[in-house]
């Protein structure tokens, strides 16, 4: 007897949603294994990671405001996926809006405009933009691989900002550190909660889902996206601008990305430092997938993967090294896409036929 | 400007491009058999910290470098298996690779995060090391770096001159037909994205036990997707993987040696030219569609499936 993949008439949708519940089961039990070779009671290091980080308000609030950017950042990269477009460097596009938000906030510095934080978010989203722009455009004018060039301007954008907090937007009184002066109060994002650090960002969340469901299902272009990932070919056929498809994922994910990146340093950071993603624009691609593409399932997908970020953190406390968050991201991934097998695919045990001599 | 500079850069560049080579050839290998695995850069990872593990324990770097072509070559499994069995997109699997291997790196490797070693040393060849410039080259390169353009030649002899490399060529061309001729498509991918990553994984090694003796999360920095980028750019001949491997090398250099070249430029800005150098390379050689239709793997980056 043995397994063998059968092609279904119709991908079956009980597989498509159930595809992620499986990769998740599969990553605690991996985690499970993983706590108990290292020596640690599995299941207390399973709780002190998934249950103990969101077992308070604060932890809570830290949830939310760690999901927002991949949820934002997840959802741009939804319409991409659909139309099989593969921006991959939305870390860098994050970079950019953090440069350019964060250079906003510089200039403004202890002007007293009210307001600052929007305009740093605006720049911030543009700056965002015109970074995704160009693999878009050496894409569509130069027809090179925009998986290759947009993932390569993540490291040249890392190199900027490096290059920005270490020179001319040092702080002048920070003692050398390569960071900038702390934003002035009035370029900060306004607190949604207090006592939390979750700001007003997270209310375009909401906004950013709905906008992206209406688009993809209630709209010509989303249509276009939709069919253009699909059946290229009859895209093609049918005229769809291939890159006007390209044009608006990787405006759409440069826009958010760079927005996100603005908000991490107006919000939560407050200043431009040489790092400043724990690599949100890589968990956003699992997000994306593991949320199937869809808006909903991002924004779900999106607190499964910050609770992914912030219990690694939580489980220092036990001795597990950090980078055990980045081991269950890949591992997620990797069960993930093994599982979508079913989707397109039944499995028949049967006895192979034997070959005539 | 004087001679030793010269000859300096020249050797920096050639052990800059030396995992490049090693890992595009690797790359190279995996695409002529129709497989695009974007994994490089994860694989390249677990080799460095594979490599420098066992390099600081046993101070033995042959051992060092085969342990990390095992690391490799058992991570691209991970790879083979989502595309070979569960039918995966070949871009999304590779991606899932970069991202496993940079995770099971960064966990595994947190006790030797941020310590460093006595690297792979030069290799002494009596007489020939007292040879002007030549001498100075080979007694300042070590022996990976000679493997690695050995290794060219072996890669462009096997798959233009031997039946193993009809058949792998065959497999990359057309999947269909080399499967009805009775050739074992998955079993050819398998061995390809095997080597495929054990080139990689020495790659990686050769970061973290020659060039910079020493291991830190992430220290390939993007290397992996240069090689890839690198074998578009060769257009998937062996020999133009060295020439574009040594133009990096000598752009990296540049980040090194731009002080002494009396460039006045922050080490920020020349860190960015390898990449930039990447994106503007990938545009040149992409502006032709035609010629990069016609010069890669026909099934490249097509799913198979046996009925």
């Amino acid at each position: 007897m043995l397994p063998r993949l059968v092609l279904r008439l119709q991908p079956s949708a009980l597989a498509l949603y159930g595809a992620p519940v499986i990769a998740l089961i599969f990553t605690l039990a991996f985690g499970y294994v993983l706590f108990a070779s290292i020596g640690r009671d599995p299941l207390a290091a399973l709780h002190a990671y998934f249950i103990a980080p969101v077992n308070s308000t604060f932890g809570l609030s830290e949830l939310l405001l760690t999901a927002l950017p991949l949820a934002l950042i997840g959802l741009g990269l939804a319409v991409g996926f659909r139309a099989n477009i593969w921006n991959i460097g939305a870390e860098g596009q994050l970079l950019l809006g953090a440069i350019g938000g964060g250079s906003v906030a510089l200039a403004l510095w202890g002007e007293g405009v009210p307001g600052t934080f929007i305009l740093v978010c605006l720049t911030g989203a543009i700056t965002g933009m015109a970074w995704a722009a160009i693999p878009a455009f050496l894409r569509i004018r130069f027809n090179a691989n925009e998986i290759l060039t947009s993932l390569m301007l993540i490291y040249v954008a890392d190199q900027l900002l490096g290059y920005l907090v270490h020179g001319p937007l040092k702080n002048p009184q920070g003692f050398g550190f390569p960071e900038s002066r702390l934003f002035s109060a009035e370029a900060q994002m306004p607190l949604l909660w207090d006592g939390t650090r979750l700001h007003v960002g997270w209310l375009l969340l909401p906004v950013a889902a709905v906008g992206i469901w209406l688009f993809l299902s209630h709209t010509l272009a989303g249509f276009r996206m939709r069919v253009g990932g699909d059946a290229e070919p009859a895209a093609a056929y049918a005229g769809f601008s291939r890159p006007g498809m390209i044009w608006l994922s990787f405006l759409l994910t440069g826009g958010l990305a760079g927005l996100v990146g603005a908000m991490e340093v107006a919000g939560p950071v407050g200043q431009l430092l040489p790092t400043i993603s724990p690599g949100y624009g890589f968990a956003a691609i699992i997000v994306a997938f593991l949320g199937r593409l869809t808006p909903l399932g991002v924004v779900l997908a999106a607190h499964l993967l910050a609770l992914i970020l912030i219990g690694g953190e939580n489980v220092q406390m036990l001795g597990v090294p950090s980078s055990v968050a980045q081991l269950f991201q890949g591992v997620l991934l990797v069960a993930l896409l093994a599982s979508d097998v079913l989707v397109r695919f039944r499995v028949v045990w049967s006895t192979p036929a034997r070959r005539a001599a | 400007m004087e001679e030793s500079l010269w000859v300096a850069i020249l050797i920096a560049a050639m052990r800059t491009a030396t995992p490049l080579i090693l890992a595009a050839l690797g790359e190279l290998i995996v695409e002529k058999a129709g497989c695009v695995n974007l994994g490089v850069e994860g694989m390249m990872l677990v080799g460095a910290v594979t490599g420098f593990a066992v390099g600081l324990t046993t101070g033995n770097f042959a051992l060092a470098f085969v342990v990390a072509a095992v690391a490799g070559a058992v991570l691209s499994m991970v790879y083979a298996a989502l595309v070979l069995i569960f039918q995966v997109n070949q871009y999304a699997a590779g991606l899932s690779l970069t991202i496993l291997g940079g995770g099971v790196s960064a966990f595994w490797g947190q006790p030797w995060q941020g310590q460093n070693m006595t690297g792979l040393q030069p290799t002494v060849i009596p007489g020939l090391s007292d040879l002007p410039v030549i001498g100075t080259v080979f007694s300042r390169t070590d022996i990976v770096t000679w493997a690695a353009l050995a290794a060219c030649v072996a890669v462009a002899l096997v798959l233009t001159r031997t039946r193993a490399g009809l058949i792998l060529r065959a497999v990359g061309e057309n999947h269909d037909s080399a499967h009805a001729l009775g050739y074992s498509v998955r079993g050819v991918r398998t061995l390809a994205i095997a080597f495929g990553g054990a080139m990689a994984g020495m790659g990686g090694a050769y970061l973290s036990c020659v060039m910079t003796p020493l291991w830190i999360e992430g220290m390939t920095a993007g290397r992996g997707w240069i090689a890839v980028a690198l074998v578009v750019f060769a257009t998937w001949k062996p020999a133009r993987v060295v020439l574009g491997a040594w133009l990096f090398g000598a752009v990296s250099v540049m980040q090194i040696h731009g002080q002494a070249m009396g460039l006045a430029v922050s080490s920020h800005i020349l860190a960015m030219l390898p990449y930039l150098v990447t994106i503007l390379v990938l545009v040149l050689i992409s502006r032709d569609a035609t010629r990069i239709r016609l010069a890669a793997p026909g099934s490249l980056g097509k799913p198979f499936k046996p009925a």
